[in-house]
């Protein structure tokens, strides 16, 4: 008979300990969540993923979105001719201003042009639809239906009828993803349109923004409107932003405590405009370098020296 | 197999496709923009857990990680942050499924409550770590909804497994 063999029998094959293999997964795990959060540099391969899951994510949603066109088409013409009154008010309403923009453009560019100074730039982009709402509760995302095919890049911001909605921060084939201004930490610079004082809106999470580092005497009021002051070289300056809707002065803390309402209708569904990049400033070196950086990171977020200001 | 191991009811044997359509369709309930309700159930961390639990041969902790990165790229989460909790999930439900199959399925679900908290609370914290927002309590309430869901979805999952009470001895198969 031929020698017993020792090792065991196929069936009692398991392959590795569950523990060995726990431990690898979770490492993997971490692994990847550090370097996605931190260098963001599998982006690849969450593209690569997403070919995959985005039209499955999107057949997922076509019944929704079905019912919700059936119940679109069959929508009273009461309302519908209401509705329309309402648009044709708006419009009038608007005309005068319109009418004469054309004429103020050319005449402030042959103003600037007599001072000497930089042209302002125009708004140019293209409209996207808003897909629907990322799922991810730790964050305030949308997703629209332009993404690199449509030359949608990184860092673009993104506006709606009212004002700033948020900014792309990850560019799919077929889609994108638009961190929007509320989001935790996301940052838009901006200036108080009473005052002309600059600042930064930081996003707190739950709808609202606030502005931080302003002292405690700074001369903000309830109602204030916050427009973008363009000096992050991201944001044209001049977007509405957000409106001041609550403001704590303690006298125990250093700044004023100011929270604000976006303007644009953040948290709702409907169309966006995506704006083009702003061409990088030759006049601000330190500005165009950040640009560069920050391309590659996608979002704007100034953590260090968030840090650094709130030590004292 | 039996529903549990204290029945006396013989099941028929699990068919591959089958786990893999379940967990399909649950990646699918997963893609739903349920984003305003934070509260609705991790569909997939439900059949996971479930198959983990009765087929731990075949789900197990690669699945899991899988359908976790599948999942931070539709939710557009960090990625590796549901490959974490739901390697989690596999593993406790794997080490601990000789156990939870001896128990009716009442007391099972109660079982699953703690995996699927688990699943749950460690995605919270390492976001909230590297920080992310706070999600809210109701984020907390979908485990106890899908622990609730415990005993239909068992029902429904096994159905394809059962066999006709009545059976025919004259039959020849």
């Amino acid at each position: 008979m031929a020698a017993i063999d020792h090792a065991p029998p196929p069936f009692f094959k398991q392959g590795p300990a569950p523990l060995a293999l726990l431990t690898f997964y979770v490492t993997l795990s971490i692994a990847l969540f550090v370097v996605d959060l931190k260098y963001k540099s599998v982006d690849l391969l969450r593209q690569g993923i997403a070919v995959v899951v985005d039209p499955l994510q999107r057949l997922a949603q076509t019944p929704g979105a079905a019912i919700e066109q059936v119940g679109g088409y069959f929508t009273s013409l009461a309302t519908l001719q209401q509705e329309n009154a309402e648009l044709r008010r708006a419009q009038l309403d608007t005309a005068p201003n319109l009418a004469r923009l054309a004429h103020l453009e050319s005449e402030n560019e042959r103003l600037r042009r007599l001072l000497d100074m930089k042209a302002r730039e125009k708004a140019e982009g293209k409209v996207a639809h808003i897909l629907y709402a990322t799922r991810d509760p730790f964050s305030r995302r949308i997703v629209v239906d332009q993404g690199l095919q449509a030359g949608v890049g990184a860092g673009q911001p993104v506006i709606d009828e009212s004002g700033i909605v948020g900014q792309v921060t990850r560019v799919f084939p077929l889609s994108s993803e638009i961190t929007l201004i509320t989001d935790k930490d996301q940052v838009v610079p901006v200036q108080i349109v009473r005052t002309g004082q600059r600042s930064v809106a930081f996003g707190l999470g739950e709808g609202h923004l606030e502005l931080r580092f302003l002292p405690a005497n700074a001369d903000v009021q309830e109602g204030d409107i916050l427009v973008t002051s363009g000096l992050d070289g991201v944001y044209l300056p001049g977007f509405p932003v957000a409106k001041v809707s609550r403001i704590e002065r303690d006298s125990a803390y250093s700044f004023a405590r100011i929270f604000c309402d976006p303007v644009a209708g953040v948290e709702n569904f409907g169309e966006v405009f995506v704006l083009a990049p702003r061409p990088p400033r030759a006049d601000l070196p330190a500005l165009k370098e950040r640009a560069v950086a920050d391309e590659g990171k996608g979002e704007l977020r100034p953590k260090k020296s968030r840090r650094a200001a709130k030590k004292p | 197999m039996q529903p549990t191991f204290s029945s006396s009811r013989i099941l028929l044997p699990v068919r591959p496709w089958f786990i893999y359509l379940s967990l399909f369709l649950a990646l699918m309930l997963n893609f739903l923009p349920t984003s305003q309700w934070s509260w609705v159930p991790d569909w997939v961390a439900l059949v996971l857990g479930f198959w983990a639990i009765r087929e731990f041969r075949r789900v197990g902790m690669g699945w899991a990680f899988l359908l976790g990165i599948v999942m931070d790229v539709a939710d557009s989460s960090a990625l590796g942050q549901h490959a974490l909790g739901y390697v989690l999930l596999a593993y406790v439900a794997t080490s601990l499924s000789r156990r939870i199959l001896w128990f009716p399925l009442l007391q099972q679900a109660l079982h699953v409550l703690p995996m699927l908290l688990l699943c749950q609370l460690v995605q919270a914290g390492i976001r909230t770590a590297a920080g992310g927002g706070f999600p809210g309590f109701s984020y907390f309430i979908g485990p106890l909804i899908a622990a609730a869901l415990w005993m239909p979805a068992t029902y429904l999952l096994l159905l394809p497994q059962y066999r006709p009470v009545e059976q025919d001895p004259h039959r020849p198969i």
